[in-house]
């Protein structure tokens, strides 16, 4: 009987803490990439200011409503700009940002190319 | 043909990133919010300060009023700055003042409007500050014109002459 109230015990419990700990994980991995508004080169995660404590407040609160990271930072977005991302998202104001690169490196990578075959 | 083409195109380039960046050393580095908006009211269920009854939001600034609603609170000194102009802007027939009491102790603040007069129609009691960042506020003081059930302005930090006279004129 004990072994079976021991069990019960480690069952309901494991789950549970397993559950918080992802969340934990979470709410840490969302803070980082969000910036402190009011301080100077910090994100929320390291801050201890009143703008950052409360934000993480609502980012836990956030993640036990159900929203995933993605719709978390869509909603900060939507509050106050792309500027709060450390990582912007893919959208019509970044589009140019994030292709770039790309563009760049297949240019430069044409060029490249255009010159072996003469080359050969 | 070709040999011409280079040598002007590496001096087009470098041409251009001179540009952008002579250009971006005279734009300053500090971020700036923008105070212009045109963002619905958030729909919260709120706490009221005097009653401790949980309202909407919406239900708050839902006639047509022009309204003004003013973070502040007891511990923040720029709030004792501004709010002379709030008690001025008390006395437009037009305009309804709302209060956020942001991080605060309910005593600290009774005590604080007891001493400097209230000029709130309404209190939203926010001791976690998490309603403010709802309304995408950075801190305190600061304050939202909102129309409407539309903020059409934020003004971030303390309230002064002329914000009060822009104030003044949006209810003429």
């Amino acid at each position: 009987m004990k072994i079976l109230k021991l069990f019960l015990i480690i069952f309901f419990i494991l789950p549970v803490n397993n559950l918080k700990a992802d969340n934990e994980a979470l709410k840490s991995k969302i803070t980082k990439n969000l910036r402190c508004l009011v301080c100077q080169g910090q994100s929320v995660y390291d801050s201890d200011s009143e703008f950052a404590n409360s934000l993480k407040i609502v980012v836990d609160n956030k993640i036990n409503e159900g929203l995933s990271e993605k719709q978390i930072y869509s909603y900060f977005q939507s509050k106050y700009g792309d500027w709060i991302l450390y990582d912007p998202l893919f959208n019509k104001n970044t589009y140019f940002l994030w292709l770039l690169p790309l563009l760049i490196f297949f240019l430069g990578g044409a060029i490249i190319l255009k010159n072996f075959k003469k080359l050969d | 043909m070709k040999n011409k083409f280079l040598p002007f195109s590496i001096i087009a380039i470098f041409v251009i990133i001179f540009i952008i960046l002579y250009k971006g050393l005279q734009e300053t580095n500090i971020y700036i919010p923008e105070s212009k908006s045109n963002k619905e009211v958030p729909s919260l269920i709120v706490k009221l300060f005097d009653t401790n009854q949980t309202v909407n939001t919406i239900e708050i600034f839902k006639s047509d009023k022009l309204y003004l609603l003013n973070i502040w609170s007891s511990w923040c000194v720029p709030c004792r700055e501004e709010h002379p102009i709030l008690m001025e802007l008390k006395k437009n027939e037009k305009l309804k003042v709302v209060g956020m009491n942001y991080k605060d102790t309910k005593k600290n603040a009774k005590n604080f409007l007891e001493e400097l007069g209230n000029p709130y129609d309404k209190i939203i009691f926010d001791n976690k500050g998490t309603n403010a960042i709802e309304w995408g506020a950075y801190g305190v003081p600061e304050s939202f014109l909102i129309i409407n059930n539309k903020i059409i302005k934020k003004y971030i930090g303390p309230l002064n002459k002329k914000s009060f006279e822009e104030i003044e004129l949006y209810t003429k």
